[in-house]
C-alpha cells in the first residue's frame, strides 16, 4: 500500500471519530503550545538582555573605586579614583575608545512651577556620550573647556520634557539643580528602558567637575567610576587588561599589594544574564515536555481501545492479504498524524501566546520594546517533536494490531 | 498436478488441559474449475478446514500444496501474499468496512497486492463491480446497501484481483431465498464462465445442491466425497450412533 493511501486511511479513520480525535490531540496541543510560547518568550528575554548591553554603551568596561587600608582597616568604595585617572585611560591605552569619569548625585529640579527628582543625575566627562554609544536629539554636549570650568550646563533626557517644560522648547531653559542655575544646552535622544525596567531617559548630565564643586561640595578629586569603551567586543579583554597595568603603575601599587580599584567587564554580566534566561528557558521547557508526554500517553490510550475497536477490520484487511507491517503502518501513520495536526494546532496557539505576552509586557511596561521571536527552526523542532511522540506511543498499539492472529479477529464481535 | 492437495493434514488446538482435534486427518485434491461444497454438523471441523485451505490457519501436522507451494511451511507475510494473489474471500456476514464506499471496499485487495496506479486500481474495482450489476451503486456505503447487495461487493472484492480459487464462508446464511439464488447464480456463472475455482462452506442445501462435489465432514474426518448430491445428503443424516 502507498503511503499516500495510508495517510488517506489513516485521515479518514480520524474524522470518523472527530470528538475522540480532537480530545486525544489536546493534550499534545497545549504540549506543543507551552514549549513554543516559552521558547518565543525565552529567546525574547534574552534577545532583549544582549540588546541593552549593546545599548549600555558598546564594549564597556566599568571601573570602580576599590579598597584602601587605612590604618589595618579595610574600606570599600573609597575614594580612589580621579579624573585624572579617566583622563589617563582615554589617553594611554590603546585599546580604549573612550573613557568618563562618572560622579553620581541626587536632588531635586526646578522650572518654573514644576520640579522632579530625576532617577539619574550624574556628572560626567566630555566623552560620555562616546562611552555610552549615545546620540543627541537637539543642542550639544558639554566641552572641555565647560568641564574645566566647571561651567553650569546641563544635558537633558526625554523624560524631563512632559514632567517640567511640558510645551516649553527646553533648549537654553534655565533650571535649577538644588538651587544651582543651569541652562539647558542639550537633549539626549530617547534610549528607553533597560532590562530591570528602568528609564533610563530619566537622567540629568552636567560636567563632573560642575557637580563635584557646585553640587556636592566635596574637596575632594575623587569621582563614583569610570565608565570605559573599547574599541570593538574583541578588543574588551585587552582594554580591561592595559586599564589595570596603566592604574597598578599610577596607584604605585606593588604586585603583592591588593589593588584600590576593580575592573568589571560587561560581557561577564552579559554572559551570566545569558546563562541565567537559558536555564530558565530550559527549565521551563522541561515542565512544558511533562504535558507533552502526558499527551502521548493519551494517544497510546486511544490508540489501543481503537485497534481493539477495529479488530474486525485489521481481520478483513488481513484476510484481503494485509501483512503485518501493512497494519503497523496503518495505525503508526495514524497515531503520527493524530501527534501532528496536534502539534500543528500546538505550534499556532503558542505562536499566538507569545504574540500575547509580548504585547502584555510592552504594554505593562512602556518603552521596554520585549522583541517577538518564533523562530523557523524552533517551529521544526517542535513539529518533529510531535511526530516523534505520535511515533514512538504509537508504535505499541500499532505493534499489537500487526500481531492479530486473522481468525480470531475475523471472529471478534 | 492438482490446484490444491492436501496430505494427511491434521490441526489440534491445545487448550491446555485438553487438545481438540478440529481435523484428525484429511487427504484430498482439487483440481483447477472445481466447484465444491463443504458439509458437515457444527464441530465436525468444516471451517477449520476453510480456515486452511484460505491459508488463514496453519495445520499442526501433514503437507498443504497450493498449485505446488508448500503453505505450511510458509511465514505470515507469505501466507497474506497468498491470499491476496491466489484467494478470494466471501463470509456469512459479508466483511465489509462500514463507512466505506462499495468502490473503496472493492479497492482493498488491490492496495495490498503490487504496486499500480490509484486510477487503474479504480478502473479495475469499476469493472468488477459492474460484473455483478452494482456499478451505479459505487459511492455507497455498506449500510445503505441491501444484504443480497453488500454480498455482491463483497463477491467483487473478492474477485478483484483475479484469484484461482473463490472461497466461500456460508455465503448465503444472512440473505433471503431470493437473494441467495440470485448470489449462487452468480457463483455458478463464475464457475461456468471463468473457470474459477469455488470452494463453499454451507448448511444450505441450495447451495450444496448446486455445486458439482460435494465433500461431508464429520468429527474431523472426510466421510463422503461424491458428485451427487443425494449421497451426499444421506452420509450427512447417517447417524452412526443410531446405526451402529
Amino acid at each position: 500500500m502507498s503511503f499516500l493511501d495510508t495517510v488517506r486511511i489513516a485521515l479518514r479513520a480520524l474524522v470518523k471519530n472527530k470528538m475522540r480525535a480532537v480530545l486525544t490531540i489536546i493534550g499534545v496541543v497545549i504540549g506543543i503550545a507551552a514549549v513554543t510560547t516559552i521558547v518565543s518568550i525565552g529567546q525574547g528575554a534574552s534577545q532583549l538582555v544582549s540588546g541593552e548591553f549593546e545599548a549600555l554603551g558598546t564594549n564597556v568596561v566599568l571601573v570602580f573605586p576599590g579598597q584602601t587600608r587605612r590604618g589595618g582597616a579595610r574600606q570599600s568604595g573609597a575614594p580612589t579614583l580621579t579624573a585624572a585617572d579617566a583622563e589617563a585611560i582615554g589617553t594611554d591605552c590603546p585599546a580604549v575608545l573612550a573613557a568618563s569619569p562618572i560622579v553620581g548625585t541626587a536632588g531635586q529640579i526646578i522650572f518654573g512651577n514644576e520640579n522632579w527628582n530625576p532617577k539619574q543625575m550624574q556628572g560626567v566627562g566630555e566623552d560620555y556620550l562616546t562611552v555610552r554609544n549615545w546620540e543627541l536629539e537637539a543642542g550639544g554636549f558639554f566641552s572641555t573647556n565647560d568641564v574645566d570650568a566647571s561651567a553650569k550646563v546641563c544635558v537633558i533626557g526625554q523624560s524631563l520634557i512632559p514632567e517640567l517644560f511640558r510645551t516649553v522648547n527646553p533648549l537654553d531653559e534655565m533650571i535649577r539643580i538644588n538651587d544651582v542655575p543651569f541652562r539647558v544646552i542639550g537633549i539626549l535622544a530617547k534610549k528607553g528602558a533597560n532590562m530591570v525596567g528602568d528609564d533610563q531617559d530619566d537622567i540629568v548630565l552636567m560636567p563632573h567637575t560642575t557637580v563635584r564643586k557646585r553640587i556636592n561640595g566635596s574637596p575632594l578629586d575623587n569621582v563614583s567610576m569610570i565608565m570605559v569603551s573599547a574599541r570593538g567586543t574583541e578588543q574588551m579583554g585587552k582594554a580591561a587588561k592595559q586599564i589595570e597595568t596603566l592604574m597598578y603603575e599610577r596607584h604605585e601599587i606593588g604586585p603583592s599589594e591588593e589593588p584600590d580599584f576593580s575592573v568589571q567587564d560587561t560581557t561577564e554580566i552579559a554572559a551570566t544574564l545569558g546563562v541565567i534566561t537559558g536555564t530558565l528557558t530550559l527549565m521551563l521547557s522541561a515542565i512544558a515536555g511533562i504535558s507533552l508526554l502526558v499527551g502521548g500517553v493519551g494517544i497510546m490510550n486511544i490508540m489501543l481501545v481503537s485497534v481493539t475497536e477495529r479488530t474486525r477490520e485489521i481481520g478483513i484487511r488481513m484476510a484481503m492479504g494485509a501483512r503485518g507491517r501493512d497494519i503497523l503502518r496503518q495505525f503508526l501513520i495514524e497515531s503520527v498524524v493524530l501527534s501532528c495536526i496536534g502539534g500543528a494546532i500546538g505550534l499556532l496557539l503558542g505562536t499566538g501566546a507569545s504574540m500575547a505576552a509580548n504585547l502584555l509586557i510592552n504594554a505593562y511596561k512602556p518603552g521596554t520594546d520585549w522583541p517577538m521571536i518564533v523562530s523557523i527552526p524552533a517551529a521544526f523542532v517542535a513539529m518533529g517533536f510531535a511526530a516523534a511522540v505520535g511515533v514512538f506511543f504509537g508504535y505499541y498499539p500499532a505493534r499489537r494490531a500487526s500481531k492479530l492472529d486473522p481468525i480470531d479477529a475475523l471472529r471478534y464481535e | 498436478m492438482a490446484l490444491i492437495e492436501l496430505n494427511d493434514v491434521r490441526r489440534v488446538y491445545d487448550l491446555g488441559e485438553v487438545k481438540v482435534h478440529a481435523l484428525r486427518t484429511v487427504t484430498r485434491n482439487v483440481d483447477l474449475g472445481e466447484y465444491i461444497a463443504l458439509i458437515g454438523a457444527s464441530g465436525s471441523g468444516k471451517s477449520t478446514l476453510m480456515n486452511t485451505l484460505g491459508c488463514l490457519d496453519r495445520p499442526t501436522h501433514g503437507s498443504y500444496l497450493l498449485d505446488g507451494e508448500e503453505v505450511v511451511t510458509m511465514s505470515r507475510d507469505q501466507r497474506a501474499r497468498i491470499r491476496n494473489k491466489q484467494l478470494g474471500f466471501v463470509f456469512q456476514n459479508f466483511n465489509l468496512l462500514n463507512r466505506t464506499s462499495a468502490l473503496e471496499n472493492v479497492e482493498l485487495p488491490l492496495m495490498y497486492g503490487p504496486k499500480i496506479h490509484a486510477r487503474e486500481r479504480r478502473d479495475r474495482a469499476m469493472e468488477m463491480l459492474e460484473k455483478v450489476g452494482l456499478a451505479d451503486r459505487f459511492h455507497h456505503h455498506p449500510s445503505q446497501l441491501s444484504g443480497g447487495q453488500q454480498q455482491r461487493v463483497a463477491i467483487a472484492r473478492a474477485l478483484v484481483n483475479r484469484p484461482s480459487i473463490l472461497m466461500g464462508d456460508e455465503p448465503t446464511g444472512n440473505l433471503d431465498s431470493k437473494t441467495s439464488r440470485e448470489v449462487i447464480d452468480l457463483f455458478r456463472e463464475l464457475n461456468d464462465e471463468q473457470k474459477i475455482t469455488v470452494i463453499l462452506v454451507t448448511h444450505d442445501q441450495n447451495v450444496a445442491r448446486n455445486a458439482r462435489r460435494t465433500i461431508v465432514l464429520r468429527d474431523g474426518e472426510v466421510v463422503e466425497d461424491t458428485p451427487d448430491f443425494m449421497v451426499a445428503k444421506a452420509a450427512l443424516e447417517y447417524d452412526p450412533l443410531v446405526a451402529g
